[in-house]
């Protein structure tokens, strides 16, 4: 599990910014990640494997190792950890297979 | 469609914002050249100053007056006449025959792809976390150390519960001394460092000696040792889910010829660092194997001037030397570069490149200690069983080292057998691993075995994000043609 540390020294807190993960509304902060506002909401798997279907999260943070892949505002494998959060962006975890819309 | 204008263009592109690509664009800009600065990060600052202009940890003590430096390179590079391009992924650098280069990236909030065509390119892609096999590494609960430390800087988020540090290397102690500043609570450190290790670094202790890391390393080593346990000589490390979970639960380790399992929240990985080729292969650059570091280097000069003209790499990215050498690094490369584009000629550029001589010469001493205390053993880099090679295909060691045995030729043939370092990835966390198990099975040097032939795209790419490329008369008549 993670948290939110109190460090600010006295500086303004940044802005509170509101996405959706799977439809349920989620409080990140303004400069948050993606992949940081999940890990601050506890959520440290993202998506499951293509290959075997095993649960897969952020890893590296720093966009090297693309296991941090979600669906935002309905487009899917964008990089969790590369993506700022943005006032009502749309987060699919990308649980089980895949579908192609024909 | 319209035509587009003429392909934006300038004297010197650097790719990459972290300490090498901000004073590399600074200097440049400083020295006349018309500079661009492209980096796939929101903010500058690279990995080292991550978030260096916005982060949430004000209090100075917890991340250290060496992350603060940051801000000296920041408010220059400010203010000097340099384009920024930020969020933006270069995935091709293209030579022309003119001797320019034809560069494509995308800006990644609006999914455009771009043209800029760049007389000289520095590439300061920096490094990434060296790959730390482990069975259970792909488990969520596990990241890197690194991941732990961005998680820190840009957002201050840190972990509660039981956290294990394991690995070896300078991050992870000073990790482990800004959690302790923060008030987080670390569990333990297992430490992989081959106890017998600092006897092999020994001879190179002098340069230690007189570098300027050894106060301030033995101040943050003795701070930390004081508040966390560490477990020396651990041999072996296991990630272990728990039931039905798919998610880390436990840890297994073996130290001093015991083995303990402990229930952990999350473990944080790390065994060094090593320079992101990706970019510099594709180009064509040549690299060479590092012994005294086991992983590739390109091959470049005092300058940073690379086997092809007009391609300079500056920082940890031409092999890793440290934050503070990544700086001077990167004025040597916009001296370099100015003056084989002809804006100063080569006694104005030796002037003006002694001061940054020196004073990577000061920052580097000692780097022989580190790298030789805090070399990885050879069991950790080189896995065996059924530990996960490469992450994204899912290819596990004892399947890489089978096909070795069955005699598979390198690292190229081993993407047709078995598809590892063809995922998304593109290598970045299993092609040393891969090198290092053919030549373990094959009883060959690295060196000799090799390494993934990088193509372009470096990164993936949608065809959709290709097809918002500017269109050329060319381009569009090669289609109309088949239309016909």
């Amino acid at each position: 599990m993670f948290r939110r540390l109190d460090a600010s020294d006295g500086a303004p807190a940044p802005r509170t910014v509101r996405i959706t993960v799977d439809g349920a509304a989620l409080d990140c902060r303004d400069g948050d990640s993606v992949a940081a506002a999940l890990f601050a909401a506890g959520i440290t798997a993202c998506r499951d494997t293509a290959v075997s279907g095993v649960k897969r999260g952020p890893f590296c943070m720093m966009g090297v190792c693309y296991d941090c892949l979600v669906g935002i505002d309905g487009r899917a494998n964008q990089q969790a950890c590369m993506t700022k959060v943005r006032e009502g962006m749309a987060v699919q975890r990308q649980i089980g297979a895949r579908e192609v819309p024909i | 469609m319209s035509s587009p204008g003429p392909m934006p263009n300038c004297d010197l592109l650097v790719i990459g914002a972290g300490p090498a690509g901000l004073a590399a664009a600074t200097c440049a800009a400083e020295l006349g050249l018309d500079t661009v600065l492209i980096d796939e990060q929101p903010a500058p600052g690279g990995q080292i100053y991550r978030a260096i202009g916005s982060t949430p940890v004000q209090d100075r003590a917890i991340l250290g007056a060496d992350y603060w430096h940051g801000l000296d390179l920041l408010e220059p590079f400010r203010r000097c006449s340099t384009r920024y391009i930020a969020g933006a992924m270069v995935w091709a650098v293209n030579r022309l025959e003119d001797g320019k280069f034809e560069v494509a990236y995308t800006t990644t909030a609006d999914h455009q792809a771009h043209l800029l065509l760049a007389r000289h390119v520095t590439l300061a892609t920096g490094a990434q976390e060296r790959p730390f096999p482990i069975p259970g590494w792909t488990l969520p609960g596990v990241i890197t150390a690194g991941a732990a430390q961005i998680l820190l800087k840009t957002s201050g988020v840190v972990p509660e519960g039981t956290t294990v540090l394991a690995g070896g290397g300078p991050l992870l102690y000073l990790l482990a001394w800004q959690y302790l500043n923060a008030g987080v609570k670390i569990h333990s450190i297992l430490q992989t460092t081959p106890p017998g290790q600092w006897r092999h670094a020994l001879p190179h202790a002098w340069g230690f000696l007189r570098s300027p890391y050894l106060g301030k390393g033995m101040k943050l080593l003795s701070a930390v040792r004081a508040a966390v346990p560490i477990v020396t000589g651990v041999t072996a490390i296991e990630a272990l889910p728990g039931p039905g979970t798919g998610q880390l639960a436990e840890l297994r380790y073996s130290a001093g010829g015991k083995t303990r399992t402990l229930a952990v929240d999350q473990l944080l990985l790390h065994q060094g660092v090593v320079p992101n080729t990706n970019l510099s292969r594709a180009i064509g650059a040549d690299h060479a194997w590092s012994d005294r570091q086991d992983c590739w280097e390109p091959a470049v000069d005092a300058f940073g001037a690379t086997s092809l003209p007009q391609l300079t790499i500056a920082g940890d990215g031409a092999g890793i030397v440290g934050a503070v050498a990544a700086e001077h690094r990167g004025r040597l490369a916009a001296l370099h570069a100015a003056a084989s584009l002809g804006h100063i000629d080569s006694k104005a550029r030796d002037r003006a490149a002694a001061p940054h001589r020196a004073a990577l010469a000061r920052a580097a001493r000692g780097r022989e200690f580190f790298e030789t205390l805090y070399r990885a053993a050879p069991a950790l880099r080189r896995p065996v069983g059924d530990t996960i090679v490469c992450r994204c295909e899912e290819v596990t060691a004892e399947q890489v080292r089978q096909a070795a045995r069955m005699g598979c030729q390198g690292p190229n043939q081993m993407k047709a057998f078995l598809r590892c370092g063809m995922g998304p990835c593109q290598g970045r966390f299993c092609g040393l691993t891969v090198t290092e198990l053919i030549a373990d099975e094959q009883g060959r040097h690295p060196r000799d075995v090799g390494y993934y032939r990088i193509r372009f795209p470096i990164k993936p790419v949608t065809l959709g994000e290709i097809a918002t490329l500017p269109q050329t008369d060319e381009s569009r008549s090669a289609v109309v043609r088949f239309k016909k």
